[in-house]
């Protein structure tokens, strides 16, 4: 143990690939389990909430238009930047939820995993959940998944690391951006994976990360009218029908918190289908006629 | 416009179907009275002539139909699936032998010409049974898991345009997963639903499992905010669709909402011309434009503009207006006067805001609620009748250069069901049809339905497909 002063870090927002901090100027004493001081958070506000739409917006034809297979090896790269920062985010989730360091890095490997889980899916999605449908007539018809859009995320409360990943990485999976709201108390390991994502080849903007107040933030992501879905994971039954309500008014896809006691568990594939929609395509078959060759 | 090429009447006779004077509610397997003993009368819109007086059901009403289908759940749930099928298939059995009858019915309730329920609506209802009965034993296979459960019952609420085709949308699906329902048919066109009713008792489906309620607006609210209904299901207006969405807000009831549209008929300078006046015809003037898919916007490339409005508006001057049990018709009646109402006051709004209206001389009848097919020329993305949905004959012309611009016309609007795209290039029908926010693409064909496609929209339009095995996930607990 060396005696050095460690340098301490400012913990930023990550919107539209930069690192502001809160347009507002507040931020919040974030405290380990045990209430000892970790850092300050940026306490995102409306403005900030809005300003990681417009972000998110800008990326969603780059990102929806990308390949699967491009977006499954972006994926697979976070995965891999994360490996070589596992030990900073094994301190971030062992402070962040009062685990042991070997606890924590369970946590932290679910996590990776979970990222390379995802990561191939990508380009397998469509055809589960898609393909050609045999209609009584001559026309060539197929439905396929597309992105809903914008979606916000209200990560889970508790599980600051693995239960945000495994509420993300299903959205942006399938071509969607998204705006993400850390968890409230426990915001740090959330902030941190911006940096990770900015070095991981995901263009700005795909994954949005607020911090702050979770009421605050999401009241304005629910009603906002460029935002297409949004996930209440992080809501507590009382915010979460306030939110849906809001929500309606421009008919978002509303994702209803679940109680999930065990984010290690394989997820199957709802959070992807969430936010998915189906484009279904006709097309005239044209016909050659009785007397056609065969073969 | 008489000429020697006019046609000789050609009416459908009514006399295969039999409308009694007074239909009551159909719980637990039986029509009874409404508890406050309401009623309203059903009209033919084409002749204002009552068919029938119906009752109008109301909360205590729902309360009962609500707790007779929690009670069939049970065991129409337990049925194996293959016994579930055996039923479904008698109904679309049953529908296939008496759909003279109700596409006679249909047209007389409606106002929609013959020719469309004999040859579109009664063919997709049989088909749609047919379609969901093969599913009942086979849901393990669905992708939903190894035992996918129903969600309980089902409350749903569906509109006058298609009533028997919507109500087969939505009881053919949830009754092959295994739900029980109770369905709010739309208060013009209540008559159908109740002969639905008269097919489950000669399929000898168990009571219960079917109820019928007719009844308004505040019939269905109550119906989808019982706290025992599990699913609800609504096709209708984007702002009852919004409404619904707040009132179950906070609950852990599943919902899919089919609303409105506002979709757009892109036809792009190389599209065979006769084939696409035939598709946009077909596209606004099918079922009067009273369709939430209607391909309202007419997106043309600017070059051939003038060259495929002549043709249109030619193509529109043969169009037979009139009695719509002649099959000789191609437009019928408006299904209300409130709806005719609502048309011409957005068909004045649209003239009053600078665009052109055009129609071909065309004589309405005296009685019934009639609109001459309207297409309106050098209209804005502003102007009220690009974006609001009319839901009648009225076809809104915006013009493109580029197909970027074409994209970016078709999904500049809140709504997302369906879209047009014509031209001969196949790669550029799938690039666009790749970029348009729209649940159903119909490329060189428009307003083409089948029980194996999925049908829903993106956006305001709604969410949840009916239709093929997309269709099943609304009725299972997944």
């Amino acid at each position: 143990m060396s005696d050095r002063l460690s340098v301490l870090k400012t913990y930023k927002l990550y919107v539209g690939g930069k690192f502001p901090r809160s347009e507002s100027g507040r931020v919040y004493e974030v405290t380990d389990s045990k209430g000892k001081w970790l850092a300050n958070a940026p306490q995102s506000s409306r403005k900030d909430a809005r300003d990681a739409v417009v972000a998110a917006r800008k990326a969603f034809g780059g990102w929806s238009g990308a390949t699967a297979y491009n977006r499954g090896q972006v994926l697979y790269r976070v995965a891999e930047m994360l490996e070589g920062r596992k030990a900073q985010f094994v301190h971030e989730v062992a402070d962040a939820e009062g685990l042991s360091k070997s606890r924590a890095a369970e946590q932290v490997e679910a996590t990776i995993d979970r990222w390379v889980w995802y990561a191939g899916w990508t380009d397998k999605i469509a055809q589960v959940v898609g393909g050609g449908n045999p209609v009584a007539g001559p026309y060539f018809n197929l439905s396929s998944p597309e992105p809903t859009g914008v979606v916000a995320v209200l990560a889970p409360q508790e599980s600051s690391f693995l239960g945000l990943v495994s509420v993300l990485a299903p959205v942006i999976a399938t071509g969607n951006t998204a705006i993400v709201v850390a968890s409230e108390r426990s915001p740090l390991p959330a902030l941190s994976l911006g940096e990770v994502l900015a070095t991981s080849d995901v263009p700005g903007g795909v994954v949005n990360v607020l911090s702050g107040r979770t009421a605050e933030i999401a009241t304005p992501l629910a009603s906002h009218q460029d935002v297409n879905a949004i996930d209440l994971a992080g809501a507590d039954d009382v915010l979460a029908k306030e939110l849906e309500i809001a929500a309606a008014d421009n008919l978002k896809r509303v994702l209803r918190p679940q109680p999930v006691d065990n984010w290690t568990a394989t997820p199957g594939i709802d959070r992807l289908t969430a936010f998915l929609e189906t484009k279904t395509v006709w097309h005239p078959t044209g016909s050659l006629g009785a007397s056609g060759s065969s073969y | 416009m008489a000429s020697a090429f006019d046609y000789a009447p050609a009416p459908e006779s009514r006399s295969v179907v039999d409308i009694a004077p007074s239909y009551g509610l159909f719980i637990d397997g039986e029509f009874v009275e409404a508890a406050d003993g309401k009623v309203f009368k059903t009209v033919s819109p084409s002749t204002e002539e009552v068919l029938s007086e119906v009752a109008q059901a109301g909360s205590e009403d729902v309360d009962r139909a609500v707790k007779a289908a929690r009670k069939a759940f049970e065991k129409w749930s337990a049925l194996p699936g293959s016994e579930r099928a055996k039923y479904l298939f008698r109904i679309a059995r049953i529908i296939q032998e008496r759909s003279r009858e109700l596409a006679v019915l249909e047209t007389l309730d409606n106002g929609k010409p013959i020719k469309e329920t004999r040859d579109a609506d009664l063919p997709l209802v049989a088909a749609h049974f047919f379609y969901y009965a093969g599913w009942a034993d086979k849901l393990e296979h669905a992708g939903f898991g190894a035992s996918p459960k129903p969600l309980g019952v089902a409350g749903q609420v569906i509109p006058w345009n298609f009533p028997l085709l919507m109500l087969a949308w939505k009881i053919a699906p949830a009754l092959a997963t295994g739900n029980t329902v109770v369905l709010k048919p739309a208060e013009t066109t209540p008559l159908s639903a109740l002969f639905f009713a008269d097919v489950c008792r000669q399929a000898g489906l168990p009571r219960g499992v079917v109820n019928i309620l007719p009844g308004y607006g505040d019939t269905g609210a109550a119906l989808v905010a019982h706290p025992d209904v599990n699913k609800v299901a609504f096709t209708g207006s984007t702002a009852v669709g919004k409404e619904i969405a707040r009132t179950v807000a906070g609950t852990r009831k599943k919902v899919t909402l089919e609303l409105g549209g506002k979709g757009a008929n892109i036809v792009f300078d190389d599209a065979p011309i006769d084939q696409a006046v035939e598709g946009i015809v077909n596209g606004i003037f099918f079922n009067q434009g009273q369709v939430c898919c209607a391909g309202s916007r007419l997106l043309v490339q600017e070059s051939i503009q003038d060259e495929l409005l002549d043709s249109l508006k030619r193509r529109l001057s043969t169009l037979r207006l009139g009695d719509p049990l002649d099959k000789n018709t191609d437009i019928g009646a408006i299904n209300s006067a409130e709806q005719l109402s609502r048309i011409t006051s957005l068909v004045e709004k649209g003239a009053a805001e600078g665009a052109e209206p055009w129609s071909p001389e065309c004589e309405l009848p005296s009685s019934g609620y009639w609109f001459a097919p309207t297409l309106f020329t050098n209209v804005t993305q502003a102007h009220t009748i690009a974006r609001d949905e009319i839901f009648g004959p009225v076809l809104s012309v915006l013009t493109f250069r580029t197909p970027d611009e074409a994209v970016a016309k078709a999904n500049n609007t809140q709504y997302g069901l369906s879209a047009g795209i014509w031209t001969e290039k196949g790669s550029r029908i799938l690039a666009v049809a790749n970029k348009l926010r729209a649940g159903v693409v119909w490329s060189n064909t428009f307003n083409k339905f089948d029980p194996t496609s999925p049908f829903g929209g993106y956006k305001e339009s709604g969410f949840g497909r009916e239709g093929g095995r997309h269709g099943l996930e609304a009725y299972l607990d997944v």
